[in-house]
Order: C-alpha cells, then structure tokens, then sequence
C-alpha cells in the first residue's frame, strides 16, 4: 500500500471545519467525534459514506444523559481499516426523534428498533418500528435511568442490606406480588388484551407479482422452540410455496438485561456477566471489555498477560469455530457425527480454559491490567502439544470429512448468498462479512493488543454462500493455529499483573469504545463514565445479533429447509443476539 | 447386573433359574424401565444448553443413562431439562410445552438461572426461577452446573422416580387436572392465577402505596 | 447431485476410522484404560484416540485445582478442637459479589455491644451465585474459597440451596486437599512477610539500641 494511502486510511477529517456551520466538534473531557445536529443527520451520513469512504456503520446506540438529554451514538468504519468515525446527535429526553439512518445505512435497522425498545428514541422514517427485545405493551423503555425494574434495590451496586446486617431477604418476599412483576396504576389485567402479532405479520412484504399461477401465501414461524434454532429464536416466513418471500427475525426471548445489570454493577462486577454474552467464546468477550475499560483507565498490561490473552482469545475462536462447523453439519442433516467430533476438540480446549481459569464456559479470566492468574505448571505444554500436534491434524480432518463431501457441496455452495457491497451495506461482520469477499478483519485493520507481532493472514473467501462462509472458518482455524504457535514461542516468564487487583476503583470520566474481532465478528463494548466506580452507560455491539439483519437478505429466495443452514452459517448465540 | 436392579429382594430363585427369570414387584419393574428411558425434551433456553449437549455428546455420554433419544416434540418426551434463563418473554412458550408433554413428566432446573433467577435475577424481563410457573423435581445449582453435575442430578431424578409408587401415582387418577394456565404479556408478565392480587395492588389509593413502600423500607 | 461421491466415501472412511479406533485403542491399552486413574488421564491428553467418555459416576474427570463451583468458608481447629472462623466479617466479598448473593450479618459482643470480627451468620444463595470467583480472589484473609464438589443437586430449592454459615464451613484441611498449591503459595507468602516483618522488628530494635548507646555516651 502507498503511504498517502496509508495516511488517508487513518486520518479521520475534521468534519468541524468541513461543515463548520452544522458540526460541532464534541469537546467535554474524555470523548471523542462530532455532534451533528438531528435535521443535518442523513445528509451527513450520505456524504460520509460517499466522499469519505466511511461505509460500514458498526454500532449505533444511545445514551442517557439523566436528567439532560438523550444522545445516539454512531460508529462508522472504512471498509479498508482504520479507526472509528464517532459522531452523535443530541435529541431531548421528552421528545426523543432522530431521522432514521436506514436509508443510508441498512445495517441500521435492528439497531435502531433496539434504541428504540430499551431507550425510548424514535427514529423517524424507519421502515418497521417495533419492539425488538421486550414485546409490544411492555411498560416503558426499561434503559432510561429513571425507570425502575421491579426487583429495585439501589441505584449501584454494592447493595447496602449485604453487610454488616445483612438479613438474606429474597427479592421475592419485598415485591408485592411475590415475583418480578410490577404494573402501572388502575391497571385490570382481565380487560387487558395482549398485542398479537399482526403488526409483525403486516410487516412482511405481501407477494404480489403475479406469475399466472395463484398460490396462497403462508406465514410460517420457526421457533422459538425449535431444533434448529440453536436456542430460543424465532423467524417469521412468508412463503410461496416453499420459497421464502419475506423472513423477518424476532428475538428477544433471552433478554437477560445485560446492559441494565451491567449500569448497576461495578466495572470489575461485568466481567463475569460478559461471559455470559456469547457464552461459547467467553475469553474473547473478557477480551474486549477489558479493552475498553482499560482504554478509560489509560493502563497496558504487562507483555506475559497480553500473549496468555492471545493465546486464549485464539483458543476461543478455534472451539468456537469447531462447534460452529459441527452444528453447522447438524442443520444439514447429517447429525451429530461431525458435531461431536468438533465437540471433542472443543472439550480438549476447554480443559485448559478449566485448569487455567477454574471454569470450562465462564471463565472471567481477565482483569484490567492483566488476567486473573498465571498459567498454571505444565499447562503451556499441552497448549504447545495441541497446537503443534493435534489441532492441525484435526482441523485437516474436519476439512477431509466434510469439504469435498458432494451432499455438503449441494446444499451449500450458491445457498445464502450475500454480496460483498451488501454485506458491508448490512453492517455484517466477522465471517460473514469475510466470506463474501471483504479481507476485513480487525486483528489487522485496526490492531489491538499485540496482534501486528504475529504473522497470519486474514481468511477470506469471495462467494458470499454457506460454502465459503464454513471455509473462511476453517482457514481461520489454521491462522488461529499458527498464531498460537508463535505465541507459545515466543512468550517469556515475567508478571502477569503490575501491582495488585482492586475490586473497586474509580475510573475517570468520558467514553471509550473497545473492539475485538470476536470469533463472530466485530465485538465492542461501548462505555460512558461519569467518574464513579460503575459505568453509567454499558452498551455491547454484538455481533451475531448485527449479523442477523442479513439474514432476510440471504434467505431470500432459497427453500425453508436451507434457511435452516443459512442461520447456521450465519453462527449466532442467542445469549449474545438477545443479551 | 439389570436383573440384581429388578429382583425383588427377599424371592429366592433357584440356582438353575438364575439369571434367566426375575421375580420382581410391578411398580419395581415399571419404575426401573421408566427410570431409564428417560426421554429428555430437545429444548435449550441459554448458556447451560450447551453444557447440557457436551453432557449428550462423546465425553460425557448420557445414552449410557438411556437418555440419548433428545425429543424436539414435547409429546414425546419424559423429562424437561430447562437448561438456562427463563426470561418473561419465553416463559409462555415454556409452560405451552409443559402443558402439552404427556403424564408422568419431570422437570429437571438446570442451573442457578431456572432454579432460583441465577446471575440475571434482578433482571426486568428475566423470572426468577421456573418454579414459579411450574413443578419442579430437581435443581441443580451451578452457572452453568458441569455436565458431572448434570448428570449426578438426572441419577438423582432416577432414584427419585424409582421410589414413586403405581398405587399412588397422580397421573392415573381421574379427575387431577395438572393444566397450568399460560401466563400472559401485559405491560409486565401477567400469571392468570394471580388477577385479584394484580387487581388489589393496583387499585389501591395512592397515599397506601407510599405507606407501604414506607414500611417496607424499615 | 455432482461428483462421483468420492467425497462422501472419502469422510466415510474417516468415520470408520474412528469406530475402527476405538477397538483398537483399547485392545491395545487393555484393561487400565478404563476406571484407573492413569486410564482417566490418558483420555485427556492432547494425543488421545478412541473411546474418550468419562465413565460418571463410576468415573470421574479429574478437577484441576483452579476449578471453581459454590464458594466455601474456611476454619482453622484451634488448640482445643474449637471451630476458630478466619472470616472476620470485613464485608468485602459483599461487595465485590457481582449479582449479591452473599448476605453477611456481623456478630456483636453480647456483653459491650460492640461489633466483634466475625460474622454471627452467612448465607449464600447458590442459586443466584454465578461460580464467578471474585469473592475468593479478593478476601484478604483467605476465609472463603472456591469449592470442588459439584454433587449438590437436590429436590427442594428453598431447604437446601440456600447456604449457611453451618453449611458453608468447611476445615481448612479440606482447602488444602483441593488446593494444594494455591494453600502453599499462600502459606510461603505469609512466611515471607512474617520474615520481612521480624526483620523490620529487628532493625528497629538495632536502631533503638544504637540509639540508646549514643544516648548513654
Ligand atoms: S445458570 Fe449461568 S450458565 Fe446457566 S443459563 Fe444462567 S447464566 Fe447461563
Ligand atoms: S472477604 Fe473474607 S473475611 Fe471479609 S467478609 Fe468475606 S469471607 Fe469474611
Ligand atoms: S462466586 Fe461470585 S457470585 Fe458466587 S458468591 Fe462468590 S462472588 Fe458471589
């Protein structure tokens, strides 16, 4: 690459002179980006996206500025690498309207109805408004600050009734429904009629083009309890016959609050729950929090920690990818043998998670400045045994297993398929987006930790079907592997940690973004802080939920049975789509 | 080894019998076939789902139990393995299958979120553990419990189930309705059996809630 | 269809390698291979073939020492068999528990009415506890630590998974049966810092004896 390319890459323009009259330059302590006002919005976004080049809008969110004002907060991408372009519009709380940048940015869309759902903020011009989390009726927008869940202790944890009179009272018996319920006042359940589901129904497209046969369509619902839904996820098809017409995703049936949770906790507190995101690659989810706090707290950890962290981020994405393949296989049809081979190697991998972290899933392993602990003896040993020896043995045995096999090949080479400008366009990333030809992976494009020490490529594959996408993982597998290998090379003995661990600190006021490249894509973790030990705003950019508003476009067209193997490829984890 | 399980204790067989007939009690032989062709429902909520499908899969293999036979089809299935978070939004669906799995059925909470609310208890749109809604037999506490810890919780299933008796046993009763109404979204969950409780609280004059929440801070 | 099925006779072969396997493997590691510990153990190394299935319950997996499950409270036994709690009620695993779970009430002299270092009861919810580790890891005083055993399942979750302090106590030889080498570690920097601190005591009293000599001359 020439260097004045380089540089343009990486410089991000100062949009406050170039729109001087419209662009303010966000200037209070510790944040970054612009503050474009909400009528100059969606011309702003045109002109990034065609003049600047910022075309990948990755994470659109909002925060609440009690008792101000609400703000939406945009990141957007080159395609080519680079940092993050960050700019928000400041909206009131009363009446929170911002244009809707669907049109621009397609990717936008579950996005926005989530900041709607939990947040109150009404995107104008969006094509489906609704609720995407809770359901339609729900009582209010559950992320403002100043509502309430039911079980309601204390604005911040620590609680106060824990000690040193702690009496182990249940929420339960403070609630005066004895569960976790509460309702607004005069309400009478026995009028009360739950929404159905039309408005989702109506909003998918109805079939009219007319091929001189008359079929009826139908609306079929996968889900959510539903084997090849990998957990509680739901699709709504419209279908002609067996071709998808229309499919829309309706998630939310494992909202577990996270962000709400995570506004209370201490920013030590979230580690664990972050495990619990994507709860098959929990090593990468401590990875990117741990990035984003540390970026706030302007602290390194020492070089022993940064390559066990990459040892174990790489690790997470093999096991990952493997149960990825095999379930992959299983919604296929050609259960479980593939799966449970994949699951073997998985269970090796975990093992060392066990021994070094104390726990096969949730491991909670890293700290701000460093992990929990060190390796214990001998472990680096069999990490150097797997990934000399067994994993690239086994991954060449996946791959004779399955790629040349021609049932595999039917079914999933032209199936699903996703161009590289819609992928970009859908915000989709990680495999997805690699598949369909865009080399765009973070651990090069924008490094972090000590990625750039490493030598690997970045996998990708250019047809944009379930094909590719399950090559791009199994390329990803070797780089993985190669990474580990030069990892445990060239790691030394030294402190895991500098100084000691609190459990409790203060962490300067402002925002940070950090972003890894998850094994299912771009994870980051956006934090506001306002001084306090815990954060006042808590967001995750998930990725298998983002990835998700590519699915109707891949499913269009195909038959039920592949949207099956679609959703596969596409590798979601509901506790990271629902969070 | 089956035929020791099976053999009523206290019937000597004859030595040239032995190990080709077994006397045993009728609810000792329906219990013992019972307890082992346990059919759990294919039915995964969150992240212990996954522990519980490496508990089916190669290392931990529960089809040594007679357990192999994941049924995605609650009529087909034994035993409900609610393997994760129950969030407000699920649990409709969550007491549908209930309803619609066939007599004698076993609930098994897997993990700290489906016994007790878990991690996510304080949650808004998480309930606070499955037995709210419906009858649970064993819990497992963990987050997420091993697939040892599974599998040491299904053994205990299957002791439990080879105690029961035919002469009592609920499901052959006329009469025993064990129907769960299906709890409803409102502007929060709604459990039908709860509507003059709903009512009373919320109708009630402003100036009581606040004594209340007065008390209650005390 | 395309191809000739040659990758699908391909991956069958693969396939019959592993059930061809697992005969083989075990005629030829014979009879230890299954419910000893060595044979535990060979079917976790990274170069294991065949059968890979922990026989549970007759089997079990072995735990490395760092696993974690429902936390504990260590006592040590005190010179005449008294239960003698390290905890002293400081309130920081309280606090530093991410979903607060952990309810401690702190004991009082009964006579002065003073608060007293030791908590008079300790409850754990272990259906709400996360197995996250974060209590063990910032005690100061080595009183809770993470557990080994996993068997706790039950029937009834009100009577039996709500811990407390007589459940929760475990001696602190049990903590080190499970964690030998974090109880050495441990147990070598205590000793490091009695040394540094005799040491200091020792300067100390050099320096005021020094002092006195100066004095006195
Ligand atoms: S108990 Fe823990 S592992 Fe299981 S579903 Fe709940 S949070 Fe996930
Ligand atoms: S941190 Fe340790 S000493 Fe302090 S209250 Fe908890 S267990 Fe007791
Ligand atoms: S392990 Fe974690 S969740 Fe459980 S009591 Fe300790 S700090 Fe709380």
């Amino acid at each position: 690459m020439a260097m004045s390319e380089q540089v343009s890459v990486s410089q991000i323009p100062a949009f406050h002179e170039i729109y001087a009259d419209q662009v303010k330059l966000d200037d209070r302590e510790g944040y970054e980006g612009f503050i474009i006002p909400a009528e100059f919005l969606v011309q702003f976004a045109q002109a990034i996206k065609s003049k600047w080049g910022y075309d990948f809008l990755s994470s659109v969110t909002a925060v609440d500025y009690f008792p101000d004002m609400m703000e939406v907060v945009y990141h957007a991408y080159r395609s080519l690498g680079g940092p993050a372009l960050v700019f928000k519009v400041q909206v009131s709380r009363e009446d929170s309207v911002v244009p809707s940048l669907v049109s621009v940015f397609p990717g936008a869309e579950l996005q926005e109805r989530e900041a709607w759902d939990l947040m109150g903020i009404r995107f104008e011009n969006h094509p489906d408004l609704r609720r995407i989390l809770m359901w339609e009726g729900f009582a209010g927008h559950p992320l403002r600050k100043d509502w309430k869940e039911p079980y309601f202790e204390e604005e911040n944890k620590p609680f106060s009734s824990r000690w040193p009179e702690g009496v182990a009272v249940r929420s339960e018996t403070l609630n005066p429904y004895g569960s976790n319920v509460q309702y607004p006042k005069d309400f009478d359940p026995e009028t009360w009629t739950p929404e159905a589901d039309e408005s989702l129904y109506l909003g998918l497209k109805s079939f009219k083009e007319n091929d001189g046969l008359d079929t009826e369509k139908i609306i079929i619902n996968l889900g959510p309890q539903h084997p090849s839904t990998h957990g509680v996820f739901r699709m709504a098809a419209l279908l002609d016959g067996e071709t998808i017409v229309d499919l829309k995703p309706v998630c939310g049936y494992l909202h577990r609050n996270h962000e709400k949770i995570g506004e209370r906790n201490t920013y030590l507190q979230n580690m664990p729950f972050t495990d619990r995101l994507d709860y098959i690659s929990s090593m990468s989810n401590n990875f990117g929090y741990a990035l984003a706090v540390e970026k706030l707290l302007g602290i390194k950890p020492p070089e022993r920690a940064d390559y066990i962290r990459v040892i174990m981020a790489e690790l997470t994405r093999i096991a990952s990818h493997f149960m990825t393949t095999g379930f992959l296989l299983n919604d296929l049809g050609a259960f479980f043998t593939p799966a449970l081979y994949a699951l073997k190697e998985r269970e090796l991998i975990l093992d060392v998670f066990e021994a070094a972290s104390g726990s096969r899933m949730m491991c909670n392993y890293f700290r701000f400045g460093g992990v929990f602990q060190d390796l214990p003896e001998g472990l680096l040993e069999v990490i150097r045994d797997l990934a000399f020896n067994r994993l690239p043995k086994k991954i060449d045995e996946m791959d004779a297993l399955l790629t040349e096999n021609e049932i595999v090949r039917s079914r999933c080479i032209g199936i699903g398929v996703l161009t590289a400008e819609e992928a970009i366009a859908l915000s989709a990333s990680g495999p997805v987006l690699r598949g369909s030809g865009v080399p765009y992976d973070i651990r090069k494009a924008d490094p972090y930790s000590i990625y750039d020490r490493f030598d690997f490529d970045v996998a990708v594959r250019y047809h944009g079907d379930i094909f590719d996408r399950y090559l791009v993982r199994i390329e990803e597998i070797r780089q993985s592997i190669r990474i580990i290998q030069q990892a445990v090379t060239q790691i030394k003995d030294g402190p895991i940690f500098d100084g000691k661990s609190q459990y409790s600190f203060k962490v300067p006021p402002g925002e940070a973004y950090g972003r890894v490249e998850g094994p299912k894509g771009e994870l980051g973790f956006y934090l506001v802080s306002n001084g306090q030990a815990n954060p006042w705003r808590y967001h995750v950019r998930a990725p298998s939920f983002i990835n998700l508003t590519s699915l109707r476009q891949m499913s269009l067209g195909e038959k039920v049975a592949d949207v099956v193997a679609v959703l596969g490829s596409i590798d979601i984890v509901l506790g990271e789509v629902d969070r | 080894m089956a035929m020791d399980e099976i053999n009523k204790a206290g019937v000597t067989i004859p030595p040239e019998l032995q190990g080709q007939i077994a006397i045993t009690t009728l609810d000792k032989i329906y219990n013992w076939s019972r307890s082992n062709s346990l059919w759990p429902m294919m039915f995964g909520l969150a992240c212990c789902a996954i522990e519980m499908i490496i508990t089916a899969a190669s290392r931990y293999d529960f089809s040594r139990f007679g357990m192999e036979v994941m049924r995605p089809s609650p009529r087909q299935a034994d035993i409900m393995i609610v393997s994760g978070t129950v969030t407000k939004k699920m649990v409709p669906q969550i007491v549908r299958l209930y309803n619609q799995m066939s007599e004698p059925r076993y609930v098994l909470a897997m993990g700290a979120c489906a016994s007790g609310g878990g991690p996510f208890k304080e949650g808004y749109n998480v309930v606070s553990g499955i037995d709210k809604f419906i009858p649970v037999d064993i819990y497992i506490p963990g987050c997420p419990p091993t697939p040892q810890a599974l599998l040491h919780g299904l053994i205990i299933m299957q002791k439990k189930i080879e105690r029961q008796k035919l002469s009592d046993a609920d499901w052959y009763k006329k009469d025993v309705d064990n129907e769960i109404p299906v709890p409803i979204l409102g502007p929060d969950l709604i459990d039908p059996r709860k509507y003059a409780l709903i009512k009373e609280q919320t109708h009630k004059p402003a100036f009581q809630v606040v004594e209340e929440v007065q008390n209650g801070d005390e | 269809m395309s191809g000739s099925g040659k990758g699908i006779l391909k991956g069958l072969g693969i396939t019959l390698k592993h059930f061809i396997e697992t005969y083989t493997v075990d005629r030829k590691e014979g009879k230890n291979r299954y419910f000893t510990e060595e044979g535990i153990l060979s079917r976790r190394t990274p170069d294991t073939k065949g059968v890979f299935t922990v026989q549970y319950p007759e089997e079990k997996a072995p735990l490395p020492e760092a696993f974690r499950y429902i936390p504990f409270l260590v006592y040590d036994v005190g010179e005449d068999g008294n239960r003698d709690i390290r905890c002293t009620s400081c309130g920081i695993c309280a606090k530093v528990c991410p979903p607060q779970c952990i309810w401690i009430t702190r004991r009082t002299d009964e006579e002065t009415g003073k608060p007293m270092k030791e908590p008079s009861q300790f409850m754990i919810d272990v259906d709400i506890c996360m197995n996250c580790g974060l209590c063990a890891e910032y005690c100061p005083f080595e009183a809770i630590r993470m557990d080994h055993d996993y068997e706790i399942a039950n029937v009834d979750r009100m009577k039996h998974h709500i811990f407390d302090l007589e459940k929760l106590l475990k001696p602190a030889s049990y903590y080190k049966a499970i964690r030998p080498v974090q109880v050495e570690r441990e147990e070598a920097e205590k000793r490091e810092k009695e040394a540094k601190k005799e040491a200091a005591r020792a300067a100390a009293a050099a320096a005021k004896a020094k002092k006195d000599a100066e004095n006195n001359s």
